[in-house]
Order: C-alpha cells, then structure tokens, then sequence
C-alpha cells in the first residue's frame, strides 16, 4: 500500500512540477501557501486534472496521461478532507456520515456508520445538525465521512489550520490514533512547522512548485525529532 | 361576488397553477444548466430567456402566436395532426403565464445555485457521487431557498399575467377571462363595485405571494 504520483500543470502563470512517493506512512506536505500543496490534493483526487503525470495508489491507477486513465472523482478511492471541512448544513451528522458510505445494502451502509460513530466518539450526536456541534465534533464527522468508505489514502489539506491551539493539539493526537487504526497513507497538507514536526513520518517540502526537499525530519533538519515537550504549542 | 367573478379567480389560479408547476420544472433544470455548465452561447441563451421580462407582454404575446398560431411554426404541425389549436383556450393563457413567468424562476434559482459552496460540490463529488446525485442530494437542497422563492414570485407574475394572454388566450368571457382580463371587461363597461372588488382581491392575492416569496428567501436553509 502506497501512493505515487507525478503531477505537471501550468496555470495562470503558476507552474507546478512534482514527483514523489509514499509508503503506507504519514507525509506531510510542507511549503509556503501558494506552493502547489493544495492543487496537489485536488489533483490525486480528481478535481483538477494534470497537464501530465500519474497518480497511483496500492495497485490501482486512477491517472496515467500516456494510456489516457483519468478516473472521475467520485471512482477515486480517496478521503478527502478540506479545512472548512465542507459538511453538509441541511444533513445531520449521521445522514452526513452515510453520504461518504460506499455503494452497499441499506444495512451495511447503516451498520458501517454506526460503527463509524462510535469509533469517532459521536455517539449521541447522530440527529444533530452540523451547526449544533462544538468545531473538534465537525471535524470528527469529516474525518468518519472520510474513512468510511475505507479509502486507498487519506488527504487533508489543512484540516486543523483554523482550530484554536489547544484543539488542534487534540486533533494531532487524533489524527495519530486514526493512522493506527485504518491504516492506510495520510498526506497532510499543512504551512504549521510544529504540525509538520509532531505529526510526520516523512516531510515533502514544496517550494514554488517544486520538490524541494523529501525525507524525515530528522535527514531534513539534520537534527532529532522533537518531542512533544518541545514544541510550543 | 357575481359568478363570472368567481369563474374568473378559480381560472386564475389554474392557469398561475399549471404555469408554475412547468416553469419550476422547466426553469430549475434551465437555471442549473446556465448556473453549472460552460458551453457556448451560454450568454445568449440567457438573454433570451430574459428577454420576456423587458419585453411589452404584447410582444411576447406576437411571437407566442407566431409559434404556436393556428398557422404558426408549431402550432400548425399540431393542428394538422391533432385538430386543435391552442389559441384562445386556457391553456394558451397557462402558456403565456409561463412565458412571462419563466425569468423570474430562472434568474433566481440560477443565483442561488451558483451560491453553493464549492467545496462542499466537490465534496460530494469525492465521496462517491456522480452528478445527478449531487445535484438532487446537495445543491438543490441547498439552493431551495431561491428555488422556493423563484416558484412563488412565478406564481404571482402568471396570476398578474394579461398583456400575452390577451394575445393568445382573448378575452371570452366564461373562458379565457382571468381576473386581469375581467377586471380590463368590467372597467371597460363601467361596472366599479365588481372592478373595485376584484383589483382588491388581486391586489391582496399578490401581495400575500410577495410576502411569502421574501420570507423564502430570508429563512436559513
């Protein structure tokens, strides 16, 4: 299980160039806003298409611009999480969690959520609306609409940049104890130097659309990884 | 009230009734396209159906019967294999309700589509659903509002309706005569009490769908 990709595209002026390569571990992608990280995500995701490339995860090809594949978005087994989390107001958060279920029985789909609920420590929460729950239970509910379709990888492009500190610390846990569980490959978008250092097994680092630099923390810095005392916040 | 009177607002309401039901399935599929979708002459193709909002109603009313005439481009077609014509029936009157009408369901429904969060699109897009369901599941639902409001200010323009439909549907007494079109008789033959009680009851009418269109549109979804 892994995911590689080689993405060229060039808009507005804006000329993104990158190749990497994951295995089943946490990657961060690190750079300045504007360096291509985002449109990275929504390239392996399908909803903006590369000039060039490939995106490949486990064993499956979902595009490949020299044998013409580019699978549509919603045949691209990926979760996908976005910073404003993107929830459906007028569902509740079960119905929000059923829209990610894959295409099975009424009851599997039901059963599947209800575990979902559970492990994501939604219980009791199931008939209220997304403006009725606390910011850390939105992102619960995105991250269990996310995973419950078990996807190939999981993407979240700055999911936790507009939580308060003490939040977003409880959501690096979190989201740790999400890798143990599905474990499947995260890439994490994120311009947090200490989310980068608390969270990444590898770190992808853009800058102007382009690779700058790839591998752990400690090859990148030259120095060990910090441990949670050391970090700020 | 007299029962031409009477003929005349249950006429009314059929006609607003049958024109609303077709421009909110007309319009909405219309206003989604224009909202969503890139292709040329997109622009155009907006124009023309905004045209019968600036238009004198007569107008719209001329090219009605140019198209759907006894003689006209489709009308003849199905007067050859039908019989029947359209003009100066009810249905003439629903149609020239929709013609009218259309506009305003579109140009509100289309801004409200084209309101919905983006992201939350393309998040249904990523969670396994192609477009028709995410059309049917997202944004419509979260356009209803304007759908909502679209399909009540149709429903008052088809009730206030009378320049196309004169064209159209005439003015037959106990056939075509919606209260605008019966209001227009009584004046014309100096029947006050029945004008005076009927402008009130459209007036009234019309404002009680105004007022219900605005609510639509300030609720949250």
């Amino acid at each position: 299980m892994g995911l590689s990709v080689r993405l060229k595209k060039k808009v507005n002026g804006f000329s993104l160039d990158v190749e990497w390569e994951i295995a089943n571990e946490l990657a961060v992608l690190f750079g300045y806003s504007g360096s291509g990280k985002s449109m990275t995500l929504q390239m392996i995701a399908g909803l903006v298409k590369p000039d060039e490339g490939f995106v490949r995860a486990g064993h499956k090809t979902f595009f490949d611009s020299a044998a013409h594949v580019d699978v549509p978005p919603r045949e691209r087994d990926f979760g996908y999480v976005l910073q404003d989390l993107a929830l459906f107001p007028h569902m509740t958060v079960m119905r929000n969690i059923l829209f990610g279920a894959p295409r099975v029985s009424k009851q599997d789909k039901l059963s599947r959520a209800k575990e979902m609920i559970e492990a994501f420590k939604l219980t009791g929460l199931e008939d209220r609306y997304p403006s009725e729950i606390s910011g850390g239970q939105k992102q619960r509910v995105a991250f269990a609409r996310a995973l419950i379709r078990h996807p190939e990888a999981l993407l979240l492009d700055e999911p936790f940049s507009a939580l308060d500190n003490p939040l977003r610390i409880e959501m690096r846990c979190f989201l740790e104890e999400v890798r143990k569980k599905f474990h499947i490959p995260v890439i994490l978008v994120t311009h947090d130097f200490y989310e980068a250092a608390f969270l990444a097994e590898k770190i992808i680092a853009y800058s102007h659309g382009e690779v700058a630099q790839i591998g752990s923390l400690e090859q990148m810095t030259g120095q060990l990884r910090f441990s949670r005392e050391q970090l700020p916040y | 009230m007299s029962s031409n009177a009477f003929f005349s607002m249950r006429l009314s309401l059929q006609v607003a009734s049958m024109a609303t039901f077709f421009v909110v399935l007309v319009g909405t599929i219309i206003a989604y396209t224009l909202a969503r979708k890139e292709f040329r002459g997109k622009e155009l193709l907006d124009v023309l159906f905004t045209l019968p909002l600036v238009l004198p109603p007569t107008v719209t009313g001329y090219y009605l019967i140019v198209v759907f005439g006894r003689n006209g481009l489709i009308g003849k077609i199905i007067y050859e294999w039908t019989g029947f014509t359209i003009m100066f029936t009810w249905y003439a009157a629903a149609l020239a309700s929709f013609v009218v009408a259309l506009p305003l369901m579109i140009k509100t429904t289309r801004a409200s589509i084209e309101s919905v969060d983006r992201n939350l699109i393309n998040a249904a897009y990523t969670l396994g659903h192609g477009e028709m369901e995410t059309a049917l599941r997202v944004i419509l639902p979260l356009a209803k509002k304007g759908i909502i409001a679209g399909a009540v200010l149709s429903f008052a323009r088809a009730l206030g309706e009378f320049g196309a439909t004169l064209m159209l549907a005439g003015n037959i007494t106990g056939r075509t005569d919606t209260m605008p079109l019966a209001i227009y008789s009584l004046a014309g033959s100096g029947e006050w009490t029945q004008a005076h009680a009927m402008v009130i009851l459209l007036t009234i009418m019309s404002g009680v769908f105004l007022y219900l269109a605005n609510m639509y549109s300030k609720r949250g979804t």
